[in-house]
């Protein structure tokens, strides 16, 4: 069976800027996989270019032994790889579950006669989809805010919010940039908690870009590490802690 | 008092002599033909009253604003908390109002209020587009023609009737919306704006360039009114062996019969468009119109393909666009291309910006408001843009959420 994502050569330029240059790596089925590297490193180009809001200006990238590099956002969304945000994008004057309901259009009936009469298929598709919000608002200790306004909710449950929102269309692999950017400790563990909960019962593959080095080295199976846009080293979180070059590059400025 | 002259004066005197350089040339000469002669005539004095308006508002800006700034007319209106407690039975109201209208008014009030019904319809439908899904559509007049000329020239070609032509003109202006709704709708705010304006013009002329086919500018005429399950609304039945309406039922012809029975009509349409647009706020569609006014990048990212929804809204306002526009063409009987100028596209525009934008309730207020309001004051006929531009400017410093502010019915999970 081929790797469940697998990215060779990946380059992005901007006008003169080389954001990202050959970068290579790959992420096996319900692995925890982590990029880290200085501020400006390339890291969400990379993200950007294997999610399709950016057109790589060389290499390619295949989700399941499918090319997805030169696929529009939407459709690589589709085939199981969606994303969070550095900046927390959700849907902020909807509610709660209303951004739990959006994010599985693609799964309800959407047609117009049986919406306008309201078939039996309709309501069935409505009720099953505010079911499984529920489900995926309790997971994440949001149930009792689900009907207020997500603009509203405090910031760590905001990250939360967009992890289940991303959840609830059934990825393969799921993306989160700095997912403990702003948090607490008590609110960075319990996120550490919840991907491992992730990877283990729903079987998805995480691929993360993350500042945090206690929870980058405690979930990490794999960590690829970045520096002016290319790849400086490339191993298990022992290899890593312990690579000269990141040590110089990385580690050793802190 | 001193220090306010000192400081507002100087800029007074500055602004007023702007005024006079720009105003001279439009306001200070005026046109004067006699007989072959045209000759240019200077006139001072509406160049003077410009300039002092302008220096004794600037002078007295801040006092002014004082004054502006307690006139309070957004509290005069209904809260939008106000709105949804009562809005069902808002709607109840004007529905029941809007039924027995007919029964009640004067045979003019009721050929009014079939227009009034008429831009209820179009505004209702470019509220999808504009309101809901936040797209700024100059064209929509387009589909209001489409609809109109395919009802004239099936019936003309085909022999085909009203009820036979409607659904058919609502699929050929949905349809054309999907074709110029796909290139252009990748486009952003003030671009897809240009475009669409674009789009309205470019029927319009081939409308008037295609004589063999629409008649050009002299249009099409004797297109039939709709029947009643065959029976005719005239004195005389057109063809052989036709029935009309007061032979059927015995009754005397009468003018009136046909004119509320053309209302009924459109107040059935209307009805239609209404249920319709209602309910697409509540399905998926409507809540992925939301989410991709507020983030398209965050739709893209959970698999939501932007052009399709975006596409979706575009079709169906124009669907009800050109329902409309079947409608119109029944009851004018006469269409030309002068009936879907740019300024058609506006007034409607108008309609949704004042009732507030997705605001359904306050889109059908501002259409009767619209269409009611220059047939009443008739004899300020000339000054209708005035004031119509001038409620518009109003509106957009007191109200910018327009008359009524959208409130869009949420899903609830229950707890
Ligand atoms: N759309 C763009 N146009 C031009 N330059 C860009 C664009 N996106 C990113 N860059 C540049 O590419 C470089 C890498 O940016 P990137 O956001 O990928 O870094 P990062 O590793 O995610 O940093 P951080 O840890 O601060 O998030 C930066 O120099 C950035 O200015
Ligand atoms: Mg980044």
């Amino acid at each position: 069976m081929s790797a469940l994502l697998e990215v060779a050569d990946l380059g992005m330029r901007f006008g003169g800027l080389q954001a990202v240059d050959g970068v290579g790596f790959t992420v096996e089925r319900a692995q925890v996989f982590a990029i880290i590297g200085p501020n400006g490193a390339g890291k969400t180009t990379v993200f950007n270019c294997i999610s399709g809001f950016y057109r790589p200006t060389s290499g390619w990238a295949m989700l399941e032994a499918q090319p997805i590099h030169n696929l529009s956002s939407h459709r690589i969304a589709r085939l199981g790889l969606v994303r969070t945000f550095q900046n927390v994008r959700l849907f902020k004057n909807m509610t709660v579950v209303e951004n739990l309901l959006v994010a599985q259009h693609t799964r309800l009936v959407t047609n117009l006669w049986s919406g306008l009469i309201k078939l039996p298929r309709y309501r069935r598709s409505e009720r099953q989809a505010l079911e499984k919000a529920s489900f995926w608002l309790d997971k994440v200790g949001l149930l009792p805010y689900a009907n207020r306004e997500a603009g509203n909710l405090a910031y760590g449950q905001q990250r939360r919010l967009e992890i289940a929102r991303c959840m609830i269309t059934q990825p393969s692999l799921l993306l989160l940039d700095e997912p403990a950017a702003g948090l607490n400790p008590q609110e960075t563990r319990e996120l550490n908690t919840l991907i491992t909960e992730l990877r283990a019962q729903h079987g998805v593959s995480v691929l993360l870009i993350e500042h945090d080095m206690s929870l980058v080295m405690g979930i990490s199976e794999q960590i690829l590490v970045m520096e002016n846009g290319r790849p400086i080293a490339l191993g298990t979180p022992a290899q890593i802690r312990s690579d000269p070059k990141v040590i110089k590059a990385y580690l050793g400025e802190e | 008092m001193d220090e306010l002259l000192r400081r507002h004066l100087p800029e007074s005197v500055v602004m007023a002599l702007v005024t006079a350089v720009l105003t001279i040339p439009i306001l200070g000469v005026r046109i004067h033909i006699e007989n072959l002669q045209v000759t240019l005539e200077g006139d001072g004095t509406p160049v003077y009253i410009a300039m002092a308006v302008v220096f004794l508002v600037r002078l007295f800006r801040a006092p002014l604003s004082q004054i502006t700034g307690m006139v309070r007319i957004d509290r005069l209106l209904p809260s939008s908390d106000w709105l949804t407690r009562y809005r069902t039975g808002l709607l109840a109201a004007m529905i029941v109002l809007a039924l027995i209208w007919p029964f009640v008014a004067s045979r003019g009030a009721v050929d009014i209020a079939t227009l009034a019904l008429i831009y209820v319809m179009l505004g209702l439908g470019l509220n999808i587009v504009v309101g809901f899904a936040g797209l700024l559509d100059l064209g929509y007049v387009a589909f209001y023609a489409v609809g109109a000329y395919s009802y004239a020239l099936l019936n003309q070609h085909f022999g085909l009737s009203f009820w036979e032509c409607l659904p058919i003109s609502i699929v050929l202006a949905g349809a054309t919306g999907c074709l110029l709704g796909f290139p252009v709708l990748r486009l952003r705010g003030d671009y897809l704006a240009i475009v669409t304006l674009g789009f309205g013009e470019i029927i319009r002329l081939l409308l008037n360039n295609l004589d063999e086919l629409t008649g050009g500018p002299d249009g099409i005429g004797n297109i039939p009114k709709p029947t009643l399950f065959g029976l005719e609304f005239a004195r005389r039945a057109s063809t052989e062996g036709g029935v009309t309406f007061h032979d059927f039922f015995g009754l005397r012809y009468d003018g009136a019969d046909t004119i509320i029975f053309l209302y009924l009509i459109a107040l059935l349409l209307a009805l239609f468009t209404l249920f319709v647009s209602n309910r697409l706020l509540r399905m998926p569609v409507g809540r992925a119109w939301e989410a991709l006014r507020e983030d398209e990048i965050a739709c893209r990212s959970l698999g939501l393909n932007p052009t399709l929804i975006k596409l979706s809204a575009f079709s169906l306002g124009a669907s009800f666009g050109g329902m409309a526009g079947a409608f119109f063409a029944a009851r004018q009987g006469f269409i030309n291309p002068e009936s879907f100028t740019f300024i058609e596209s506006a007034i409607v525009l108008a309609i949704v910006v004042l009732g507030g934008m997705g605001s359904q309730l306050g889109v059908i207020l501002a259409a009767v408001a619209l269409t009611a309001l220059p047939e009443v004051a008739r004899q300020f006929d000339e000054y209708r843009m005035l004031i119509f531009g001038l409620i518009m400017v109003l509106m957009m410093i007191w109200r910018p959420q327009g008359l009524l502010p959208a409130t869009r019915p949420r899903m609830e999970l229950p707890q």
